[in-house]
């Protein structure tokens, strides 16, 4: 299978320079990018082997001697192209705050307790039909100093390859009718709603497990189209 | 699944100050590294080398919360994925690396130099290896290209040939003593790194 991968795909992602949040102030490039065609070195992309993700590495709440204190749920979903097909094998990386907002990284000093059972770091790899699932526990919100009280939405950090280096996509999974939301630049910075919402996962009754966790569902949508349209029905 | 063809990709957003015990613990945190900086492995042929730099912002300060990746052929050229379809892999080399920045902004990596890649027209690229660009403050990651100073090949260049002159040194590492690179990337200002729109 052939892939193409347009620029015009690349509308749906935030400006680099989107000043609501601050940072990227100074972290933006101020000339235009270069278009360049794709080559090989584009259009390539690494391939790993099972060494990569062990046995349990998609479920965080087992990785201590204790479990974690919190809200246990269930993440999965399928990692996709553009055409809506799945992308077999390719390595979906997680990191999250625990349940009270606190990152277990050394330079996060929000006053909230660190979990000695919760790590916060996951990975697995996506199944032959692109499927992922992770077992975690719902993060909670936390401060930043981005501007007065600014308060992070509840989010869990993804990482996902998919089949090239362009396809290459770090983005952050929210919980659905999070109130932090209009308050949020890094959440708003995606300009397009529709395209924002794609990034709020979906509860998912059906795959909640009775007496054990919630359910969130989270479709994850990489760059790469046939180079053929497909039909839409 | 469903069969639908989504609206459109999910958008990206910044890493983050915090993803280092995750993306890049290197015995810092208790969490295993899937990748490190370190792309050797013991049958690669190819001349080793080293590439090393720093990550500066707008005001000329170092980034110490950057991860940068990157994808290379091997010695001869190849990449190792089967969507090359030319590879005929004779090594365990990746050809792909991570290295999160340290206090002083610094990164290095350990590989060896890549061999020429053709373009879609089927002439040869000069050697170079793609960075992909990750922090704090960045929505969106940035893309660019890691050329040598000691290679003939640069001169007829069809990427390096789109650049303006005046930028293109900001895409060529410059060789030190022994076989170490310095490459150094600038997000923004006077100096600041070509990024490619891909
Ligand atoms: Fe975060």
């Amino acid at each position: 299978m052939t892939l193409l991968y347009p620029l015009q795909s690349l509308a749906a992602h935030p400006a680099r320079l989107s000043p609501d949040y601050r940072s990227t102030v100074k972290r933006s490039p101020s000339r235009p990018l270069i278009p360049i065609r794709h080559t090989l070195s584009e259009l390539t992309g690494p391939v790993y082997g099972h060494e990569t993700v062990r046995e349990h590495d998609n479920d965080l709440t087992i990785q201590a001697k204790g479990e974690p204190l919190g809200e246990r749920i269930i993440v999965h979903g399928h990692v996709l192209d553009e055409d809506g097909r799945g992308v077999p094998n390719t390595l979906v990386e997680l990191w999250q705050a625990n349940a009270c907002g606190r990152y277990v990284h050394v330079v996060d000093q929000h006053p909230a307790p660190l979990d000695p059972n919760f790590t916060g770091a996951g990975r697995t790899q996506s199944d032959a039909s692109g499927y992922y699932k992770f077992i975690t526990i719902k993060p909670g919100a936390y401060p930043w100093g981005n501007h007065h009280n600014a308060w992070r939405p509840a989010h869990i950090h993804f990482s996902v390859f998919g089949h090239s280096f362009v396809s290459r996509l770090v983005t952050q999974m929210y919980f659905p009718g999070d109130p932090l939301f209009p308050f949020d630049p890094i959440f708003n910075s995606v300009t397009d709603e529709k395209a924002r919402m794609r990034m709020v996962s979906s509860f998912d009754l059906e795959n909640t497990k009775p007496e054990w966790a919630l359910c969130y569902r989270f479709d994850i949508v990489l760059r790469g189209q046939s180079a053929t349209p497909m039909e839409t029905k | 699944m469903s069969n639908q063809r989504p609206d459109g990709v999910t958008p990206s957003q910044t890493v983050g100050p915090y993803f280092k015990y995750g993306l890049t613990p290197n015995g810092e945190y208790e969490w295993n590294d899937a990748f490190t900086n370190n792309l050797l492995t013991p049958d690669v042929s190819g001349d080793r080398i080293r590439v090393e730099g720093k990550v500066f912002d707008g005001d000329g300060a170092v980034v110490v919360d950057c991860m940068l990746e990157i994808w290379q052929a091997d010695g001869q050229g190849r990449f190792s994925d089967p969507q090359d379809k030319r590879a005929l892999p004779n090594s365990s080399f990746k050809g792909f690396g991570r290295c999160g920045t340290d206090k002083t902004g610094g990164y290095a990596f350990d590989t060896i130099k890549p061999g020429s890649v053709p373009d879609p027209d089927g002439n040869p690229q000069a050697p170079h290896i793609l960075l992909a660009v990750f922090a704090r403050g960045m929505l969106l990651h940035l893309y660019t290209r890691i050329y040598f100073d000691d290679e003939a090949g640069n001169a007829g260049d069809p990427v390096l040939a789109q650049v303006p002159a005046d930028r293109r040194a900001t895409l060529i590492a410059t060789r030190q003593t022994g076989n170490a690179y310095t490459f150094d990337v600038h997000l923004q200002g006077d100096r600041e790194t070509v990024f490619f729109d891909v």
